[in-house]
């Protein structure tokens, strides 16, 4: 294996911190991705209680940003989902929240961005997407398929569109898990990428120091890059989110 | 040629499915500006629309970069 400190992949690797030890074969342990997930839940549950329990008519600065959160996906939810989607309200927000937290805790240094990991985001996905399947069946029975099915279509080509349909809807929750995992794990990528140019160069000798003065500027151009993209990946995966209940609670478009 | 080599080559080739993806994202972007500069009252409430249109078009865009690293670090 190459140099940890130029490895690009080396930021990724999961550790068992401890071990708890081993039920029929599976091993349970302690990784740092599961404590990192565990801090993402502590410091979302942090903000949210201590910035509103003031309750406070005339919010401080920190119940302001709470409010701010709030509004931002309450929002988005009514506008795409309707007034009716607000009973999703607590599920959008924790996957805003999570999703948030995690990708802007990734980018600070040493720490892990546990959404860089397919298996997260997948099963952040898969909730969505059996979300919307099994309330559409249980709100509209049968009436959900209609969803594959739009109103007004020509008897001829029917069959074709509804081929399509399903097939679109099965690959939501690949492109959704797939976004989230690949603009975080691209990212990171890259801005180890530059990050190793610097160790490379300076390693070469003196005038290696000055030339790593340009690497060291595209790597704190791409962190503001990274923070952008984190925070608009969070809000892509809520609207995506947000679109997605709202076929299941409106199938016939 | 060797094993290894191909598979370089083959994640290198597969990043040029990101430039679809590029031109995808700055036509959205690009056309969502050229409506809003002409209606700048309507602009707010269509750039959730533009967020979609540009994730769904970025997503596929991704698709082809997750197969350069799974033919890098997997295969």
């Amino acid at each position: 294996m190459t140099d940890p400190a130029v490895d690009p992949i080396h930021q990724f690797q999961i550790y068992d911190i401890f071990t708890l030890g081993e039920v029929g074969g599976v091993k349970f342990a302690m990784t740092n991705s599961a404590m990192f997930m565990i801090a993402i839940v502590v410091l979302i549950s942090a903000f949210l209680i201590l910035s509103t329990s003031g309750r406070g008519l005339v919010p401080t600065r920190w119940q302001s940003a709470a409010e701010l959160m709030y509004e931002l996906v309450a929002s988005t939810l009514r506008n795409s989902a309707g007034t009716e989607g607000m009973r999703f309200f607590p599920f959008v927000f924790s996957i805003f929240a999570f999703v948030l937290t995690a990708n802007v805790l990734g980018l600070v240094p040493y720490f892990m961005t546990v959404t860089s990991h397919l298996v997260i985001t997948a099963a952040l996905a898969l909730l969505v997407i059996f979300t919307v399947i099994v309330y559409g069946l249980m709100r509209n029975g049968l009436g959900f398929f209609k969803l594959f099915l739009p109103s007004g279509l020509p008897v001829a080509i029917a069959p074709f569109i509804a081929i399509i349909e399903v097939l679109s809807f099965l690959s939501r929750p690949v492109s959704l898990s797939l976004r989230l995992f690949g603009n975080m794990l691209a990212g990171h990528i890259v801005l180890k990428v530059f990050a190793g140019f610097i160790v490379t160069l300076t390693a070469a000798g003196v005038g290696g120091w000055f030339a790593g003065v340009l690497p060291l500027g595209m790597t704190v151009a791409l962190t503001a890059l990274e923070t952008l993209v984190a925070v608009l990946q969070a809000y892509v995966f809520t609207i995506l989110t947000c679109v997605y209940l709202n076929d299941a609670i409106h199938p016939s478009h | 040629m060797d094993a290894e080599a191909a598979k370089l080559i083959g994640a290198g080739i597969a990043c040029i499915g990101m430039a679809g993806a590029g031109i995808g994202v700055g036509t959205i972007f690009g056309n969502y500006l050229t409506g809003a500069l002409r209606n700048p009252s309507a602009a707010a409430s269509q750039f959730t629309n533009a967020l979609v249109g540009a994730a769904l078009a970025e997503g596929l865009g991704i698709f082809s970069l997750v197969v350069a690293f799974l033919l890098m670090f997997v295969v």
